[in-house]
């Protein structure tokens, strides 16, 4: 949870997610926190339930969306919210593991769901000092 | 946006000249002003969207139109199959068909005005609304089956409705040609306790008054009256259409060197008509679709419900259903020609001018009625097709106000309670389940709806008939 930072991007319509960590995992997981931010405080939710994720993609700009696409699909399907994640790449192959909760309307006071993870100025990179970075834009 | 690299056609239509690569011009539409505070993006989208193969004429972006993903919101494309043409997941979108409903209630703004807060707790406790809401309808597999091929029509022979609703619904409720097949297990899970649900974000469901008549030939045909309160339900296919939208933008995009397709953008990320990939995700955007259809026919059936019990008097009947995310095979006239096309509407909405042979025979004489959603609090507008609008732009009309800034500043500069208090004291009473949702969705977060359909009047994209205003919004 440490070294990584997420920010929310201005977009007319809908919203970007932008992170930067020390590791392609640690970013990954770092978007996967913005993305719930959309929706709840990630620090309300209690990490009760794991949901593993799987991803496989041809490159890593791609396998971010699969990723956050995953957890999408997942919040949707079981109702819930995640708050914890843990991230292993291999490759552009990923298992994850995502921790969280059925939503609770009361406490979580979810603003708004999530339809899907865009290609729109969708990049994952390293820079010369081993910093990752990663963006992409969500449609709300 | 950069008004030089225009070229102004007249007062309300701007071009972006063909010159190569591009195979055809952009056109904007809009004044002056609004054509200048346009973001670039949408200067950059739309010409991204000319490079795409097989187009039929120029490609618009409507008074509306700002920042999307791959074609810009307001953005309307068309192809001809037999030429090359494609379609695109990225220029329907996630939404597919999302849309507007519009009900008449034979109530006067008079008949509710005591009992506004009451009808509003009853509307946000029956119609499911926001973030973790489950409606009470459970699909399995084979029902799930029937309405995506059914549509509303399948939601009325289950008994959300009666067949006057399907008349005055495009397609009479159901678009032929869905492939239930060609929809993921995942897009079904989605979908299975969403039914009848209004989602969150823009979506909503207002009770609002006929606040004044632009035209009124027109107005009478449509039945609207001055402080006649009609119902507008805004909302789209759900988790169905979104995991749709997400399921082919993906293949779509690794399929697309296959098919020889250079993408300027990976959203714009389509197949062509005539390929089998393509042809799988038409079977499936009808089929989400009918599930948006279905999912307003539902609603209303629960809107009903909820008015017997507040006012046995009021009678809700449909004025029309119209959607804008779509793509529909519609026949256009193109330099006198008559063209089988494949018309992309992304956030833009259909406007079938007087003597469409699609419209029902009871509107046919006026044109089909142009639905606008405003903002929360500002007004929303019932436009009509007019025999200009096919030689406009396809048929086509904005879809809305456009958001003026982003939600990050929204929620920056008002705060939720601030909003509803706001709206309160002009009257308008809102209930939803997150006052971080209504700062987001704060009505000058919007651009101003009064210009964006001047505008779309101006340019002939469709005319002006009524505007109304909001007394009740129920918000995701």
């Amino acid at each position: 949870m440490h070294n990584r930072r997420w920010e929310h991007l201005e977009h007319d319509a809908d919203i970007g997610l932008r992170a930067t960590a020390p590791s392609r995992e640690r970013l990954f997981e770092a978007m996967a926190e913005a993305l719930t931010a959309l929706i709840a405080d990630p620090k309300d939710v209690r990490p009760a339930e794991a949901v593993p994720i799987h991803c496989e993609a041809p490159d890593d700009a791609l396998l971010l969306t699969d990723w956050l696409n995953a957890l999408i699909y997942e919040m949707a399907a079981r109702k819930m919210l995640f708050g914890a994640w843990h991230v292993s790449i291999d490759g552009h192959v990923l298992d994850a593991v995502a921790r969280g909760e059925t939503v609770d309307r009361a406490r979580h006071k979810p603003v708004v769901e999530v339809k899907g993870a865009t290609y729109t100025a969708l990049s994952v990179n390293q820079d010369s000092a081993g910093t990752w970075h990663g963006q992409c834009i969500v449609d709300v | 946006m950069d008004l030089n690299r225009l070229r102004q056609d007249s007062e309300f239509a701007w071009r972006i000249p063909a010159e190569a690569p591009m195979t055809v011009p952009g056109i904007l539409y809009g004044d002056r002003e609004q054509i200048l505070q346009m973001d670039d993006k949408v200067y950059e989208q739309l010409r991204n969207v000319t490079l795409l193969p097989g187009l039929v004429g120029p490609v618009y972006a409507m008074p509306d139109a700002h920042w999307g993903y791959g074609f810009p919101i307001g953005g309307v494309a068309a192809f001809d199959a037999d030429a090359g043409g494609v379609v695109s997941a990225g220029g329907v979108g996630f939404d597919i068909s999302c849309g507007v409903r519009l009900l008449h209630t034979g109530l006067q703004a008079a008949d509710i005005e005591d009992a506004k807060s009451a009808l509003a707790d009853s509307l946000y406790a029956n119609i499911p609304v926001g973030v973790g809401s489950e409606g009470s309808i459970s699909l399995g597999p084979e029902s799930m089956r029937d309405m995506l091929e059914g549509g509303a029509r399948w939601a009325v022979d289950q008994g959300y409705g009666c067949a006057g609703d399907l008349e005055r619904t495009e397609e009479c409720g159901c678009i032929p040609g869905a492939d239930p097949d060609a929809v993921s297990e995942r897009a079904r899970k989605r979908q299975r306790r969403e039914m009848g649900t209004l989602g969150s974000g823009n979506h909503y469901l207002e009770v609002q008054r006929v606040a004044e008549l632009f035209d009124a030939g027109i107005a009478s045909a449509y039945g609207l009256d001055p402080d006649h309160l009609v119902i507008s339900i805004h909302c789209g296919s759900r988790g169905l259409g979104h995991q749709i939208g997400t399921d082919y933008l993906r293949e779509m995009l690794l399929a697309a060197s296959d098919f020889g397709l250079t993408l300027p953008d990976r959203e714009l990320a389509c197949a062509p008509i005539h390929s089998e990939l393509g042809q799988r995700y038409i079977g499936a955007m009808r089929a989400g679709m009918n599930c948006a259809l279905a999912n307003r026919q539902i609603i209303t059936h629960l809107t009903r419900a909820v008015f017997r019990e507040h006012f046995p008097q009021a009678e809700l009947t449909m004025l029309y259903d119209v959607s804008h995310n779509i793509c529909k095979v519609e026949t256009h006239v193109v330099e006198g020609v008559a063209r089988e096309l494949h018309v992309h509407r992304k956030g833009a909405t259909r406007a079938f001018g007087p003597g469409n042979p699609d419209l029902d025979l009871s509107l046919r004489d006026a044109g089909q009625p142009v639905l606008i959603g405003g903002s929360m609090g500002t007004g929303s507008y019932v436009l009509a097709g007019t025999a200009d609008s096919e030689h406009r732009a396809l048929s086509s009309a904005c879809h809305g106000a456009g958001r003026a800034m982003s939600r990050r500043k929204a929620r920056r500069e008002y705060g939720g309670r601030q909003v509803v208090d706001e709206l309160a004291r002009r009257g308008i009473v809102v209930r939803s389940p997150s006052l971080r949702g209504i700062a987001e969705e704060a009505p000058l977060a919007y651009k101003d709806v009064d210009r964006v359909v001047d505008n779309a009047d101006r340019a002939g994209l469709a005319r002006k008939v009524a505007r109304l205003e909001p007394v009740v919004c129920v918000k995701g």
